[in-house]
């Protein structure tokens, strides 16, 4: 079979990954997942930097476990990049071919190219510190591009740039992205890195797969709250009947689906709808009495933290909170529509 | 100027006690040095047959220690191995064995009858005492922990992730030493290097122990001094005075070109 | 010469002092002994004197004789620069006359014993070595004292006169570093001093050669200018010069002036 088929499994004592990762060719899987998930162990250890305890590691057929990294026809852009200060960018890109046996010259003109395809031959002679964050980036691609590889690993590959170079590189490099034939494998604790560089995102939490899927699959049915936080939504577990879910420890939701057994809802904070008194008049099938537990400014709009009958976020506007004169304590009544909820089985 | 002014006392008072402690003998030297007699002292044969030996013989014990010391440097800071606390412990012990230990221990390792200098004897004809190498080997025994102890501070304060760079392009561990490592370390090294040829240059305990003292072969400068202090010590501040100004000239020069090069 | 008869009357109190234990009388005009004396002495007397330096304490109480040995130029160069010393012990006339050049000495420095030369050789001479003509053969690795210290100047002196041509491998720092070399058989041969191959028991063997009686090396000692204890210093001196001291030294290799 061809593409990536790895089982990981690195023993650490108190921690212990154990992820199962598949990718065809041409595909680019996202590792998405909080801090100390276990998110870049499961990258060196494809990288080769990091033993398997056990598992196994098969790249197009071929047995990776024992290789060592530098035989593994693997290529890495890491966090920070990791260019070689004391080489230009050149002799950088060339380092890579000039190890796997090309002359110098000839690792130089390939390197050339390489550089050439990523805009930046007026930067060749150029050393790593006077490179700018994103050029720096292109930079480290190229190098791992230039051995060729049949699987591209990028460790948090934005998370060095500032928000506003952030914005063109995450562009250009899912162009880039694209065009790769092979497998790629990229690592991130950002969302919106993960769903606009990856085809396909695997979430691991504590150093498991908790869900895997395309990254509109992932937004609309999170399956955890680390996920439904990352996206925005409010989550909750339970058993569904019909058009209710009872939520475990909770109350009764009412949704438009129409399923039995194990289900998650989720619906988005702007779905909430706040009072301060018991609404007469609601068409709402969803009604709780909650308290504000918290407030905080979200870009232009208020994020309310409520607690009581359902642990819920809410979004208002500057404009309604300041009605409303929510404040924390303050009891309120919120409801949500039914057509605004989404129940899946879990 | 106003930088200097702006210092704290507290530091400032201690900084120059301590600037004033280490120059004070060298100004002493030259005061009382016998300018008058200078040429005719510095006229002999053996003192520049002695200083060309010091510098040969430092220069071959610095050499010595980068091809051996440099390795084991990046050992004891890149490989985890059981026991590594004890060995680096080891690696510094010449620097506070007294030299002339230094030297008598030199002699039962790799003198004549030495636990492994009887087999050069016996299986390849060499012996070390007495010898321009053995000067060579006294030197570099003495000289190489001031480059090892320098080459790890700066491997270790180097970022191990460069290697591992290295490797997923490619790069053998070797490879990956020799064409990152070695080029990020440089620094290190080359302020290493300049501490172990000073104190070669310098040595003097283990190298009369263990080579002894013979005009052109093994007489460096510091013997020569020490041999001139019995019995005129006009003579022996005369050829202070020659060691100090090479070994200035030359730190003073290597400085330069560094600072230029970088 | 009062310096003479100073001495000879030193001599007997320092004899009554060892022999007797109720010395009062004798020590009653000059009073008690007492403080102490800091010797400077050539590295070669350090068995002898430091014997010599109990016996003295032993006899006279409260005193503390405190020992510097080393090579006489060394010692000499200190004395020079002003280090404390009561009595100065040299290893040749030529290393005490750097410090009576200086006018260094409260008195005339007096011969106390001689040292001559001797061929240490490895235990058991396995080379057959019977003359110094013996160590001008190749291949044998001879180490002698370098020309600045008094073991240097004698042998040189001993191979001038007999007109022997020797290539050393080392000239050593002083008379100890020559011999180790030859304990620690890294040389076949060193000339030493005869109190040095006794010293060494049988680590080395000894050669006597007829050449050395032609460069016997006198040992001078002399009290000093700025002796702080001139009294118990001088007693020290009379009892290194009184036959009981003239017996530790001789016993030690030594021979008598």
């Amino acid at each position: 079979m061809t593409g990536l088929d790895a089982r990981l499994v690195v023993d650490r004592g108190a921690f212990r990954l154990d992820v199962t990762l598949t990718a065809a060719p041409g595909e680019v899987v996202a590792l998405l997942g909080p801090n100390g998930a276990g998110k870049t162990t499961a990258l060196r250890a494809l990288a080769g930097l990091t033993p398997l305890t056990e598992g196994r590691l098969l790249l197009d057929g071929e047995v990776l476990d024992r290789m060592p990294a530098e035989k593994r026809p693997v290529g890495v852009v890491f966090q920070d990049y990791l260019l070689f200060p004391h080489l230009s960018a050149l002799d950088n890109v060339a380092f890579g071919p000039r190890c796997r046996g090309a002359s110098k010259a000839e690792a130089r003109t390939q390197a050339a190219l390489w550089l050439e395809r990523m805009g930046l031959s007026a930067h060749a002679a150029a050393r790593p510190r006077r490179l700018s964050g994103g050029q720096a980036q292109r930079v480290a691609l190229a190098r791992a591009l230039a051995t060729r590889p049949r699987l591209l690993l990028l460790d948090e590959p934005l998370a060095a740039l500032d928000a506003r170079t952030r914005l063109a590189v995450r562009a250009e490099l899912r162009r880039r992205l694209a065009d790769f034939e092979a497998v790629a494998v990229l690592v991130t604790h950002d969302p919106l890195d993960a769903m606009v560089l990856a085809d396909r995102l695997v979430v691991v939490e504590e150093g498991r797969v908790v869900q895997e899927g395309t990254p509109s699959d992932i937004a609309r049915r999170p399956r955890t709250d680390y996920i439904a936080d990352l996206v925005g939504l409010n989550l909750y577990r339970g058993q569904a009947e019909g058009h209710t879910v009872r939520v475990t420890d909770g109350p009764v939701i009412t949704t438009v689906e129409d399923f039995t057994g194990d289900a998650f809802v989720a619906f988005p904070p702007v779905a909430v709808t706040v009072h301060r008194t018991r609404p007469a008049d609601t068409s709402a099938r969803n009604l709780w009495r909650c308290e504000v537990a918290g407030l905080e400014t979200h870009a232009d709009r208020i994020r309310a933290d409520l607690t009581g009958d359902l642990r819920l976020t809410a979004d208002l506007t500057a404009a309604a909170a300041a009605d409303l004169d929510l404040r924390p304590g303050a009891e309120v009544w919120a409801t949500v529509k039914a057509t605004q909820t989404h129940a899946y089985p879990a | 100027m106003i930088k200097g002014s702006r210092a704290p006392l507290p530091l400032l008072v201690p900084a120059l006690i301590g600037l004033v402690f280490l120059v004070l003998p060298l100004i002493a030297l030259l005061v009382r040095t016998p300018w008058a007699r200078l040429p005719e002292l510095l006229t002999g044969a053996e003192v520049w047959q002695a200083l060309r030996l010091s510098l040969v013989c430092a220069t071959a014990a610095t050499a010595v220690s980068l091809v051996i010391g440099v390795p084991l440097a990046w050992l004891l800071a890149r490989v985890e191995f059981p026991g590594r606390g004890l060995v680096r412990a080891l690696v510094t012990l010449p620097l506070v064995l007294p030299p002339v230990v230094g030297g008598v221990a030199l002699l039962m390792a790799l003198g004549r009858n030495g636990v492994v200098g009887r087999y050069l004897d016996d299986w390849f004809g060499v012996t070390l005492p007495f010898t321009t190498a053995g000067v060579v080997v006294a030197e570099a025994f003495v000289a190489m922990p001031f480059l090892v102890i320098s080459v790890e501070g700066t491997l270790r304060a180097a970022d191990p992730r460069f290697e591992e760079a290295a490797a997923t392009l490619g790069a053998s561990r070797f490879t990956a030493f020799r064409r990152v490592t070695l080029p990020l370390i440089a620094p290190g090294i080359a302020a290493g290097a300049v501490l172990a040829w000073a104190r070669a240059l310098g040595e003097f305990g283990a190298t009369i122990t263990f080579a002894g003292n013979f005009p052109g072969r093994t007489q460096t400068m510091p013997l020569a001094v020490y041999l001139a202090l019995q019995s005129d010590p006009d003579a022996a501040i005369a050829l202070s005075l020659v060691l100090l100004t090479v070994s200035v000239a030359v730190l003073a020069g290597l400085r330069d070109r560094w600072m230029t090069a970088s | 010469m009062l310096t003479r008869s100073l001495a000879v009357a030193g001599a007997a109190v320092a004899l009554l002092a060892l022999s007797a234990c109720s010395s009062s009388d004798s020590d009653g005009n000059s009073g008690r002994l007492s403080g102490t004396v800091n010797v400077f002495a050539a590295a070669s007397l350090e068995q002898s004197f430091t014997e010599l330096g109990a016996s003295f304490e032993k006899a006279h109480p409260g005193t503390k004789v405190v020992f510097n040995f080393g090579g006489s130029d060394s010692l000499a160069a200190g004395i020079n620069s002003g280090a404390p010393a009561d009595v100065f012990a040299a290893a040749s006339p030529k290393t005490m006359a750097l410090v009576t050049g200086k006018g260094g000495n409260a008195g005339e420095p007096e011969t106390f014993v001689r040292n001559q030369l001797e061929i240490a050789t490895l235990s058991g001479n396995p080379h057959h070595i019977a003359s110094l003509k013996d160590l001008t053969e190749s291949g044998l690795k001879v180490v002698l004292c370098d020309e600045a210290v008094p073991c240097g100047t004698a042998a040189k002196k001993a191979f001038d006169a007999s007109g022997l041509k020797l290539t050393p491998v080392s000239l050593e720092e002083d008379v100890k570093a020559a011999l180790t070399k030859v304990v620690l058989k890294e040389a076949d041969a060193a000339v030493v001093y005869q109190t040095d191959v006794r010293a060494a028991g049988d680590k080395v063997e000894g050669v006597p050669f007829p050449e050395a009686a032609g460069a016997v090396n006198d040992y001078p000692i002399a009290l000093l200018k700025d002796t702080g204890n001139a009294k118990a210093a001088r007693a020290f001196m009379d009892l290194v010069q009184s036959p009981d001291g003239q017996r530790v030294l001789t016993g030690a290799g030594f021979l008598a002036p």
